[in-house]
């Protein structure tokens, strides 16, 4: 058997209010697998049952070919966390937060500041190692969590929302570490609502949107059939544009004062588009990830 | 989702810990049981002792210094140990999220809660080991009975960190904690015989202060520090332990009950 995880019909209920509902998937060993949805999708639900931390109510859920519910302390030893919250320890030293971590999994000491060092080494830290966390950046404080998801040399990494609130230079360090670990052999799964993330990390990836799945699939291949290969945006159009596409029998999303085009090519109808019809800007550019996105959970709010 | 065993040996992980960031502040976590005991010691025992003189207890005549310095330490223990499992485990379980990071490790709920009440109860063995030197220098406390302070603070420890503990997994927010202070904490320091004899209460007030934890904790611990050892003492030591046997479950319980969603 070669799935980390292995998800059947599972469930997770709050009350009255669903959070997942009858979500299946498996990722393979070795695979980056992308969790992407609107907010209140059921993510993080899905995910803090994968690591053990909240009972699924209802389906199956097999983590390293353990069951979950049964043998929960073996899955939680042999995986590595990264929650949403940088939950470090704040009155600590970035040495110590890691030690300190390393005994939760029983490493012995002298191992356990081994391997402190040589991750702080892998994170970019180690000239912090002193510093107390709390006088950490946002950055320094992630790669930091990061770090200790991986003090117990895991078989499957998971991390929730791994770059939010993080500034570019941090977020592309992030994604370079997981690249490492990736070439490593690490198995990763991943929630994330940045599509360039997901489009970047991910080798196969799911959205879910209400607790359901929409779609799955490697991150290319879902922009290719849901949106195609070019999307043209129109901001405020001519008034003969939604007439023409029609008569072009060409599909559009008329958004107020944007108007979109997806189709698999689009370069005659773009300067067809561009000469006649635009008066404010007009661009084409390639499909996607977040064009799918779009496409599939709608543009309203969810807060 | 049952982790078997749920409690193991592993919940001193929780208490290193603690014991690793105590460490880091342990300056500063000194000075209130060393001064604590000197004020308290200065007012009532100098200042109000020319009032009171000595005082009536258990049929023999005592001075006022040497009644009250035992319930410092039996206050103490309750404080320290009751305010470590509200105030403080509130906030690495709320705001910190310590647990939450825990719980993403092999540490079971129920290995957390007894670590951080186990804990509650250390700091009250620390805080009773130094109030005992500085209240030594006074020559207030008989040796060796004396050191028997320190096993029962850790008893004492339990039972109100574990009580404090099941508060903890009940209120909303911090500021709730307001509530058992006032209806709990104080009326005790008050009225748990502390500072002056159960036996000056009418008599509802005496039965009712029997029933109260630290009634019992300050009869042991004056007992202690006089060197008084007899049987008679074994009702209020059953009583402690009964008392952290009913909470720190309890405290297990109800924490899981809100921790696992």
């Amino acid at each position: 058997m070669n799935a980390v995880i292995e998800a059947e019909h599972l469930r997770k209920t709050f009350g009255e209010l669903v959070a997942v509902d009858d979500l299946s998937f498996s990722v393979a060993a070795g695979e980056c697998f992308g969790i992407l949805g609107p907010n209140g999708a059921g993510k993080t639900s899905t995910i803090r049952m994968v690591y053990a931390f909240s009972p699924p109510s209802g389906g199956t859920l097999h983590v390293l070919g353990l069951d979950i519910t049964r043998q929960a302390r073996a899955v939680k030893s042999r995986i590595g966390v990264c929650q949403q919250e940088n939950n470090i320890d704040p009155d600590l030293t970035v040495l110590q937060n890691l030690e300190v971590f390393a005994r939760y999994f029983n490493i012995p000491e002298a191992e356990a500041t081994r391997r402190s060092r040589e991750l702080l080494r892998f994170m970019a830290l180690d000239h912090r190692e002193n510093s107390r966390a709390v006088d950490l950046s946002g950055g320094m404080i992630r790669r930091l969590v990061m770090a200790r998801a991986l003090l117990n040399r895991p078989e499957l990494l998971i991390l929730d929302e791994p770059t939010t609130g993080l500034d570019p230079q941090s977020r592309h360090q992030v994604w370079e570490r997981l690249d490492e670990l990736r070439a490593d052999g690490l198995s990763i799964l991943l929630t994330t609502h940045y599509m360039d993330e997901a489009s970047r990390l991910c080798d196969r990836l799911i959205i879910v949107d209400r607790g359901r799945l929409l779609v799955e699939g490697k991150p290319a291949e879902l922009v290719r059939r849901h949106v195609g290969r070019h999307v043209i945006e129109i901001a405020d159009p001519a008034e003969g544009l939604p007439a023409f596409l029609r008569e072009r029998e060409v599909l559009f999303e008329n958004i107020g004062h944007r108007l979109i085009v997806d189709l698999e090519d689009g370069t005659a109808l773009y300067r067809e588009i561009s000469e006649r019809f635009c008066d404010g800007g007009c661009i084409m550019r390639m499909a996607t990830l977040e064009d799918v996105f779009l496409r599939l959970t709608g543009r309203e709010l969810r807060e | 989702m049952k982790l078997y065993p749920p409690l193991s040996r592993r919940f001193l992980r929780v208490w290193q810990r603690n014991w690793t960031v105590y460490r880091q502040s342990w300056k500063i976590s000194f000075i209130p049981p060393l001064l604590e005991p000197l004020f308290y010691l200065l007012a009532f025992g100098v200042g109000l002792s020319a009032l009171v003189g000595n005082i009536r207890y258990q049929g023999g005549e005592i001075s006022y210094v040497r009644f009250i310095a035992p319930a410092l330490i039996a206050i103490t223990v309750m404080n320290s140990s009751f305010f470590e499992n509200t105030y403080a485990s509130f906030v690495r379980m709320y705001y910190q999220k310590t647990f939450d990071a825990m719980m993403a490790t092999p540490l079971t709920v129920e290995e957390i809660i007894a670590g951080e009440i186990v804990w509650g109860a250390t700091k009250a063995v620390i805080a009773t080991a130094i109030m005992m030197v500085v209240i030594s220098f006074f020559g207030l406390i008989r040796y060796p009975e004396g050191l028997l302070l320190l096993p029962l603070a850790f008893l004492g420890g339990l039972a109100f960190g574990a009580a404090g503990m099941v508060c903890t997994s009940l209120v909303p927010n911090i500021e709730l904690f307001n509530l058992p202070v006032f209806l709990f904490i104080t009326p005790m320091f008050l009225f748990g015989g502390t500072f002056f004899p159960v036996e000056n209460l009418p008599g509802w007030a005496q039965t009712t202060a029997a029933l109260l934890p630290l009634t019992h904790l300050v009869n042991l611990s004056r007992a202690f520090t006089n060197g008084r050892i007899d049987a008679g003492l074994l009702p209020g030591i059953v009583y402690l332990a009964a008392f952290a046997a009913i909470t720190f479950p309890l405290a297990l319980y109800k924490m899981r009950k809100r921790l696992i969603k």
